[in-house]
């Protein structure tokens, strides 16, 4: 049973489809990447995986015992986030409100839970800081934070590099690789960076004029691949 | 001065006007900061006229007590503005605007068809407008009605503080993480409507946004953290209230204008207070 499995899905907003019958699924342990130009429908698929959009066909089933609310998300961040007055330690335990239902106040699992998390990715001396005031980097180490707060199995990243420099880019990737390598989380992420994403990915989804599903190494042998460069097959 | 002010504190009325005065700005300010990091705060804007539209309908009717009729039509509003919002046929700023208008113009239209007793129309649209006296001239009912809806606001912000905070933040990784984010906007909404309806005694419908912004925009030049915000945004907004009320009963200038004064000045002193800690 695969953790995650979407069927003859179609996407799009009010009736007007941008991707047709796309199917794919996802083990656990694997490393999803999701390329396609932009405007390919990248963030609608992520959205509607997520229950943020239906829809407009087709079936989406989580498996394995993976609950709904047990996705963790990474977004791009919003222009609201920049001026936030929160501390960094308030925004990792919202990550666990998903599971508290109706309970008001966070007990001491979750307070430890947010602890374990923030100790993970190397927040801890930053706990008190305001999230305004940190770098690129360590904000989306914050909000990775808070996304491991939500799940132990499966995150969804979009374009967690974006805007990052090169070298908290590599950074960011190898936090992302021990993530999966040795904690076993699924990671599905999307992806402007073809390099990296050849580069670390298990799987590829690329969705555009074609679509294709499949291994990192079935996808360097495909037409899909064809428009790549000599030097991203190389590097991967 | 002193003297003055004891003398006044021996009428009830005075007394009502103080304590109706603390719960409101204690309760506007409480959700403001929400508003402002929501980027929400044009729909208090726009609601407060809503409210200035239902008051006028509430008096043509001759009710004795306008509240309730206000607060039903404001909510009602409120919902339907957050559902124009998500829609996008009609996007959410310009529906805000659209509904405030017109709520506004006709208020004052039917105000002028449907003359009522008292004559002073131009007084009463301006009271209404501005507040100016009808804080000091709160019934016992009116009173109790405001004590009984702040609490509830407060409760509620209490209860659902980690769940407004989350919404806040990041509202597709609540909705997508499970919570129903949703649901919270329109509980956001809700009670902005009841806010609103509280303040336009204190302050008059053209001020409230005053109410509502000010207090958390201070804070949070100072302030770093969601929690500390928010308690510096309710003490500020409570001193600010209690100094603007004070002086207004003793210099017998407009309430609503002068809390708005000293919260302008507060805003300029936080201001300043960002800067040289930033520095330092």
């Amino acid at each position: 049973m695969s953790l995650l499995e979407c069927k003859d899905l179609s996407l799009g907003y009010e009736g007007h489809a941008i991707v047709k019958d796309l199917s794919f699924s996802v083990n656990s342990g694997d490393y999803l990447c999701i390329v396609g130009e932009n405007g390919s429908g990248k963030s609608t698929l992520m959205k509607t995986i997520l229950g943020l959009t239906a829809p407009l066909s087709g079936s989406i089933t989580t498996g394995d015992g993976l609950k709904k609310n047990e996705i963790g998300y990474l977004p791009q961040q919003t222009l609201i986030q920049r001026d936030f007055p929160a501390s960094v330690r308030e925004i990792v335990i919202s990550g666990c409100q998903g599971r508290m239902g109706f309970k008001p106040f966070y007990s001491q699992a979750e307070k430890e839970l947010a602890a374990k998390n923030m100790e993970r990715m190397g927040l801890t001396k930053l706990a008190d800081r305001c999230y305004r005031d940190l770098s690129g980097g360590q904000q989306q180490r914050v909000l990775l934070a808070r996304a491991l707060c939500a799940t132990q199995k499966l995150l969804f990243m979009d374009e967690p590099v974006a805007g990052l420099d090169p070298k908290v880019t590599a950074e960011m990737y190898s936090l992302i690789e021990d993530l999966n390598k040795k904690d076993g989380i699924t990671i599905i992420m999307i992806s402007h960076d073809l390099g990296a994403a050849l580069q670390y990915a298990s799987h590829i989804l690329h969705i555009g004029n074609r679509i294709f599903f499949g291994t990192k190494e079935n996808y360097l042998k495909s037409e899909a691949a064809g428009s790549l460069t000599a030097r991203e097959v190389q590097n991967a | 001065m002193l003297e003055k002010l004891t003398e006044y504190l021996q009428f009830p009325f005075v007394r009502y006007a103080l304590i109706v005065g603390v719960l409101v700005a204690l309760c506007s300010s409480l959700f403001g900061v929400t508003l402002v990091l929501k980027r929400f705060s044009f729909i208090g804007d726009g609601l407060s006229h809503v409210a200035f539209g239902a008051m006028t309908i509430a008096t043509i009717l001759k009710m004795k007590n306008e509240m309730p009729l206000t607060l039903i039509l404001t909510i009602f509003c409120a919902i339907l503005l957050l559902r124009a919002g998500q829609n996008a046929k009609i996007k959410g700023d310009a529906a805000v605007a659209m509904l405030s208008v017109g709520a506004l113009a006709l208020g004052y239209l039917l105000l002028n068809l449907f003359p009522t007793t008292s004559g002073n129309l131009a007084g009463d649209v301006c009271s209404t407008l501005f507040g100016s006296t009808s804080i000091l001239t709160l019934t016992k009912t009116e009173v109790w009605m405001s004590v009984i809806l702040s609490v509830l606001v407060v409760g509620i912000f209490v209860f659902f503080y980690n769940k407004i905070f989350s919404v806040t933040f990041d509202e597709s990784f609540a909705q997508a993480t499970g919570t129903n984010a949703q649901a919270y906007n329109l509980l956001i909404a809700v009670v902005v409507a009841v806010i609103i309806v509280l303040a336009m005694n204190l302050v008059g419908s053209l001020l409230i946004s005053a109410l509502v912004i000010f207090p958390a925009l201070s804070a949070m030049r100072v302030y770093r953290s969601f929690l500390s915000v928010t308690i510096c945004s309710a003490i500020l907004s409570v001193v600010c209230a209690l100094l603007g009320l004070l002086t207004a009963i003793v210099a017998g200038t407009p309430v609503g204008s002068t809390i708005v004064a000293v919260d302008i000045v507060a805003f300029c002193l936080f201001a300043l207070l960002g800067k040289i800690k930033n520095r330092g």
